[in-house]
């Protein structure tokens, strides 16, 4: 479980980037934070694993304070994963660059290799293990990020903006991979902006504007609510404003994404006939 | 590692005299203390060396940086400092020497926080110094803070993932420091191979006759500073000629344990 | 009149294994709003750094056929000489922007083509005011928000008076709010100015309404070239590109059984439909 109790941030000498925020993270849950550039999402989650010190209020992971503990111990639970791959690729091969946290956190090399290798087949990219990280594409390389955190198999997982560049079948995969982590009781966080994919997902979303929570719901509720929307910067997913302008007819403006919206549709045509 | 020494050198747009002051005639103020830095060893011309750029930070209204710089020089003044004395020189002297090293990085600071990259970029253009060469000088200086950015999020990246940068004997922390150089080197190459794009797509070099839109003005001001900065420098050096100046003496030397003294 | 015309286009990047474009055949004309899309890899950007002539200027390689851009051959000219031509957009604003005003960096271009400081002026003061940022025009670039940085890169591309904007994915780090003003911005550019757009996106939910014309690429080559509503079937969605969600939603009601008359590519002519059918 990851904590905040009033949580306010500064950066020295510069004017407060969070204003307070009280947010409870449960174990296992699949939260989106989102917002505004500028509202503080990436600070926020920079406090979740000791990076950053609340200059006002605490954190807590698993009812440990992050002040009590180093960004190396905190980081064994909680797992972030920068927004741009090269900013953590510097190994001579994908597997070198894998085993690197893991030689942090003094793994012996029997388990390191075998951690390795399982990664690896999981995100599909076995055959660049021996590869330079630097050849491989864009989308490879934020999937080797990716898989350079999961290795350690941290309980929580905070992914910030994974889907910035992504093509839709890549944002598939994704999507996908989240639920599966989510089924092994992982928490899930994500920093996004895009609408469209969490429109699919349906978190839980904390919506962040200007350094405060300002909305707090699932997706389904949030997505619809359009000025609280509007205030961070978001809009309507596509299948939530067509089912607003048809809303005169009865349709639920939670169908947020194609399949609900179908049986949505469907049935109102059926119950008319 | 304080990535603060840099905020000592990063321009912020300011409406002070000095900021507005022409680059060349902040140029001239610059050169004219560094010279009279480097031409005395005396304790009391460098104390007042020192003390002059005091106003000067003042108007400038950038006390906090340059303090900010000034405590991360610290480390090498102190270095200096002490590297004098145990080789022999007095108490005296290796306090001048520091307060040398101290003037010599305030000077360049003040500029540097005072004069935007492009007013350099422009003031060098117009003293017909080659465009592509202009250009890249004050690329570099505009890449600093954005590179110290990246640095930073190269070090929480890496943190992230188990690295503990203050742990571990004197090798082993040297090489901790090659999971932050890489990807910084990369980044700036990648960022660089952008720029370079961006740039040939806007007809970099398609004409050599480039006619900038804002051209530099020396005004009345400026002229004066760059004269009273000849002045003052010629004055320094006919002291540093002419007019013996006192030393005080505290009889404080390293004791002769060592071969070389 | 054609004002791209690119003739069974081949280029391979120095030292690849394969052609990142092949066979690449198009005839578009001065005015149209083309958006180019099509999973990662497939020769989008390839294809636009041709159009401006970075390809084969900046990226050597193997390049084979011909490409033709108002008039001019690619192979035969620089990348500064087409730049007055052919604009090129970039994915992330803060490597485009590099002075410490907007001003000056929208100015870089018709500096570098050595025009007088009047007719400099002119046209800083005409990009600054199309693209709506006037008022920021002292401001430096960091101070601004992704929307406003992009609309600078367009004012500084656009101040070089190209016939042909080519832009590659420029909404991509843009929130959604200011991913669709950026895409208003550009629409007004090609209605009023008249100027060809290229397109280069992955968010097709956002940009049909304003695109006359889509083109698909898979795999190096170009596959499918059409209206939206005529490209956006079976065989994109088995490309595995993202098809709008309406679209995608009246595939699966026609897959039910509904008598779908049109595929709808916008909000509002999804709802027009479905209203006509609620109302029957």
């Amino acid at each position: 479980m990851i904590e905040t109790e009033e949580l306010r941030f500064a950066y020295p000498s510069s004017p407060e980037v969070l204003l307070g925020i009280d947010l409870t993270i449960n174990d296992g849950e699949f939260v989106a934070i989102m917002g505004e550039n500028g509202a503080g999402k990436t600070t926020l989650v920079k406090t979740f694993n000791g990076l950053l010190m609340p200059t006002v209020g605490k954190v807590k992971v698993d009812g440990l304070d992050t002040r009590e503990a180093s960004v190396a111990r905190l980081s064994r639970d909680v797992g972030l994963v920068f927004q741009n791959p090269d900013h953590q690729l510097f190994s001579e091969t994908v597997k070198e660059e894998l085993a690197f946290s893991l030689r942090n956190f003094g793994y012996d090399e029997e388990t390191i290799q075998r951690r390795v290798t399982s990664i690896l087949e999981t995100l599909d990219l076995s055959r660049y293990a021996e590869s330079s990280p630097f050849i491989l594409s864009g989308g490879e390389r934020k999937r080797v990020a990716l898989a350079a955190v999961l290795v350690w198999n941290p309980k929580h997982i905070i992914l910030d903006e994974p889907t910035i560049g992504q093509d839709y079948q890549q944002k598939d995969r994704l999507r996908n991979f989240i639920v599966q982590l989510n089924t092994q009781g992982k928490t899930v966080i994500i920093i996004t902006h895009d609408v469209e994919f969490v429109a699919e997902c349906k978190p839980r979303i904390v919506l962040l504007s200007r350094g405060k929570v300002i909305g707090d719901r699932p997706a389904e509720e949030l997505l619809s609510d359009e000025p609280l929307l509007d205030k961070a910067s978001l809009t309507r997913p596509q299948i939530g404003a067509l089912m607003h302008e048809l809303r005169e007819f009865g349709l639920p403006e939670s169908a947020i994404d194609v399949y609900s919206a179908q049986q949505a549709i469907l049935h109102s045509l059926g119950r008319r006939k | 590692m304080s990535l603060k020494v840099f905020d000592g050198f990063k321009f912020a747009k300011l409406p002070t005299p000095i900021h507005n002051m022409d680059p060349r005639a902040k140029f001239i103020m610059t050169i004219g203390l560094f010279v009279a830095a480097l031409l005395f060893s005396n304790i009391y011309a460098l104390i007042v060396i020192f003390l002059i750029q005091l106003p000067i930070v003042y108007a400038a209204k950038t006390w906090r940086k340059w303090a900010s710089s000034m405590r991360a020089g610290l480390l090498l003044a102190t270095l200096i400092f002490v590297m004098n004395f145990v080789f022999g020189s007095t108490i005296v002297f290796s306090a001048a020497m520091t307060l040398r090293f101290l003037s010599l990085m305030s000077a360049f600071s003040l500029f540097f926080m005072t004069t935007s990259p492009d007013d350099l970029g422009l003031a060098l253009e117009q003293a017909h110094v080659p465009y592509t060469l202009s250009f890249t000088f004050t690329t570099a200086v505009r890449l600093v803070p954005t590179m110290a950015l990246d640095a930073q999020t190269v070090i929480d990246a890496q943190r992230s993932r188990g690295l503990e940068l203050d742990k571990g004997n004197f090798m082993k922390r040297i090489r901790n420091y090659i999971p932050i150089l890489i990807p910084l080197i990369v980044s700036a190459i990648r960022r660089s191979i952008e720029l370079a794009e961006a740039l040939e797509s806007r007809g970099f070099g398609a004409s050599p006759n480039r006619k900038p839109l804002i051209v530099l003005r020396m005004k009345s001001t400026d002229y004066l500073v760059g004269v009273a900065t000849l002045l003052m420098l010629a004055l320094a050096v006919y002291v540093y000629l002419f007019i013996p100046l006192p030393t005080p003496s505290i009889p404080i030397t390293m004791p002769k344990i060592f071969p070389w003294l | 009149m054609s004002i791209i015309r690119a003739d069974h286009l081949i280029f391979t990047y120095m030292g690849a294994p394969r052609p990142s474009i092949q066979n690449i055949s198009l005839d578009i004309s001065a005015g149209e709003f083309v958006v180019l899309t099509g999973p990662s890899g497939c020769g989008k950007t390839t294809i636009c750094r041709c159009l401006n002539g970075l390809i084969p200027n900046f990226y050597s390689g193997d390049f084979s056929g011909e490409l033709i851009v108002d008039g001019m051959n690619v192979k035969d000219h620089t990348t500064a000489e087409l730049a007055s031509h052919v604009g090129l957009v970039f994915q992330n604003p803060e490597n485009q922007l590099f002075s410490l005003s907007i001003e000056r960096d929208v100015a870089f271009g018709p500096e570098n083509l050595g025009l007088s400081r009047e007719e400099t002026r002119k046209r800083v003061d005409w990009a600054l005011g199309v693209t709506g940022i006037i008022d920021l025009k002292d401001k430096p670039p960091y101070e601004l928000s992704g929307g406003q940085q992009q609309r600078a890169a367009i004012a500084a591309v656009l101040a070089m008076q190209p016939k042909v904007i080519v832009l590659d994915e420029p909404t991509s780090f843009l929130d959604p709010k200011s991913a669709l003003e950026i895409l208003e911005v550009i629409s007004s550019i090609n209605k009023r100015l008249r100027i060809t757009i290229i397109l280069v996106e992955h968010r097709l939910d956002i940009v049909s309404r304003h695109a006359n014309r889509v083109i698909v690429m898979n795999e190096s080559r170009i596959v499918l070239d059409g209206r939206p509503g005529e490209v956006y079937g079976e065989e994109a969605r088995l490309i595995g590109i993202g098809l709008p969600r309406v679209t995608t939603l009246f595939q699966l009601l026609q897959k039910e059984g509904l008598r779908i008359s049109q595929m709808p590519t916008t909000v509002d002519e999804a709802a027009n439909q479905l209203r006509s059918m609620f109302t029957q």
